[in-house]
């Protein structure tokens, strides 16, 4: 435990002085705030064109959460996708490129304390970014009245959401000593696990189950529109838990080989 | 003390290092002498515990490299090839980071990182950043990562490489100084350094020891260079016979 601190810390000490920490939050916040004004500019014309026609029951029908915080929450997972990568990329590959690898192998720490500091230190890094991100359900709070329950489950979703995508990229980064190999291919795996589904109406029943279970909007979606299911918080552990086991096993391999 | 025994390694087809063994004492400096590419750093970093052999075994004070690896890594202090610098660290930070990472008591972080400082004569880049450090400054910081934890066995890969002659002698005073009590392996390519620091020699090509021998027992004047050059220009299969070299360098010189 005391270990796995030490090396949470440092790491995260490393990505506020890199300083990828900042650039990283900058480009997740910018975005989100073109989306989100984007959104409440398309939400307010909506309102006007419904109000000018008259038409009571399509106005009534609006509503903040399904017109702006569902659309941003997917747009911001999008953007996850590509981010998520670049800060995982250099958790393993660039120890081994610059020769700290050694070090970090050969002092008395398990292999299980390394994978789980490291990993501590990049969900902080991602979670900070997405409480960041709570201020645009707060300017929603100031100036209107969308449902805060269904943006606690929408916000926790994304929350598991970055977790399993930070999870996926310590595996790929564990896996060679080239960081544009290691975002590359968590990209892959993380554009992979978006669009699985797709081919689902075409194979058998059971086989369309099956890639609609390890689709990733399958789940998120349902948070994102407050619906928080067993099934989904289990199925973003469970990508976790995997994730983490194999880059153990590939750290572990490292030294056994 | 560092017992290596009957160390094999290779890498698919090609093997690393062949039945490689030799033992370092308390208090003896071995110089682990060999060309490039003879497996120098291999066989170093399985005694490490970095990588494992594909046969035989390490003994770390009696402790199984491989077994009981966290023990015997505690025990360790090691610098490979190219100093193991984190580039964005300082290297106070960067040096209380390894302390912690060793296995250094809270409490005394602050004392080992600051011994290690002076030892090490970093007092001046204490607070700069690794990645502006010189050459020379970055293996001592090497060197003080090594330390820091103050193991009874110190692993050092060409400690001395890519260095001026002052810095060099500097880095050997510091070897020097360290290895009163303890167990130090260092490699080299440069013969002279190994007559001028170690007590023993262990002579490696193409993965075989060839020679494993005290220097005070070479005769004075052998030059370390003939031994060196006709060991491995044999290429014998079998390990040499230590007194047959030595007899047949010195009848060179005669």
């Amino acid at each position: 435990m005391r270990n796995t601190l030490t090396i949470a810390a440092k790491e995260l000490q490393s990505y506020f002085v890199q300083p990828i920490a900042y650039v990283v939050m900058a480009v997740f916040l910018l975005l989100g705030g073109w989306f989100f004004f984007v959104l409440i500019r398309r939400f307010d014309l909506l309102m006007h064109i419904y109000a000018a026609m008259g038409n009571q029951q399509a106005l009534q029908g609006l509503n903040l959460n399904e017109a702006v915080i569902s659309p941003l929450l997917q747009d911001l997972s999008i953007v996850l996708v590509i981010l998520v990568p670049a800060i995982t990329m250099r958790t393993f590959a660039e120890e081994k490129r610059v020769g700290t690898y050694e070090l970090l192998l050969t002092a008395p720490v398990r292999t299980g304390e390394i994978v789980a500091g490291k990993f501590l230190a990049s969900a902080t890094l991602v979670l900070i970014m997405i409480a960041l991100s709570g201020i645009y359900p707060l300017i929603l709070a100031i100036f209107g009245n969308p449902e805060m329950g269904v943006i606690g489950a929408a916000w926790l979703g994304m929350a598991l959401l970055a977790v399993a995508f930070v999870s996926i990229g310590l595996f790929t980064s564990s896996l060679t000593q080239n960081q544009i190999i290691a975002a590359i291919s968590c990209f892959g795996v993380l554009l992979l696990l978006y669009v699985i589904s797709w081919p689902a109406e075409l194979g058998s029943a059971t086989l369309g189950d099956v890639l609609r279970y390890l689709a990733l909007p399958e789940h998120f979606d349902q948070m994102i529109k407050g619906v928080i299911d067993t099934t989904d918080i289990v199925y973003f552990l469970s990508v976790i838990l995997v994730a983490l086991f194999l880059t153990q096993r590939s750290v572990e391999s490292a030294r056994w080989r | 003390m560092i017992e290596v025994k009957n160390l094999n390694k290779s890498y698919g087809d090609f093997v690393a290092i062949r039945d490689v063994s030799f033992t370092a004492e308390q208090g003896q400096i071995l110089g682990f002498l060999g060309p490039n590419g003879a497996g120098k750093t291999t066989t170093m970093r399985i005694i490490t515990g970095f990588m494992p052999a594909t046969s035989g075994s390490v003994l770390i004070d009696g402790l199984d490299s491989f077994r009981q690896s966290l023990e015997a890594r505690r025990r360790i202090g090691y610098l490979p090839e190219s100093p193991p610098l984190y580039n964005e660290m300082r290297v106070r930070g960067y040096l209380r980071f390894v302390a912690k990472l060793r296995g250094v008591e809270r409490s005394q972080v602050e004392d080992a990182v600051a011994h290690v400082v002076n030892a090490c004569g970093l007092q001046a880049v204490a607070d700069r950043i690794c990645g502006q450090l010189s050459k020379g400054y970055r293996q001592r910081v090497g060197l003080a990562q090594a330390l820091i934890h103050n193991p009874p066995v110190l692993v050092l890969d060409e400690p001395t490489i890519g260095l001026d002659p002052r810095q060099i002698h500097e880095i050997r005073e510091l070897i020097r100084g360290f290895a009163k009590d303890r167990t130090v392996v260092l490699s080299t390519h440069i013969l002279p350094e190994v007559s001028q620091i170690c007590d023993k020699v262990v002579i490696i090509n193409e993965g075989r020891v060839v020679l494993e021998e005290s220097l005070a027992k070479i005769p004075a004047g052998t030059s370390l260079e003939d031994l060196f050059l006709s060991t491995i220009a044999k290429e014998h299969h079998e390990p040499i016979d230590a007194e047959e070299t030595l007899e047949e360098v010195g009848a060179g010189h005669a």
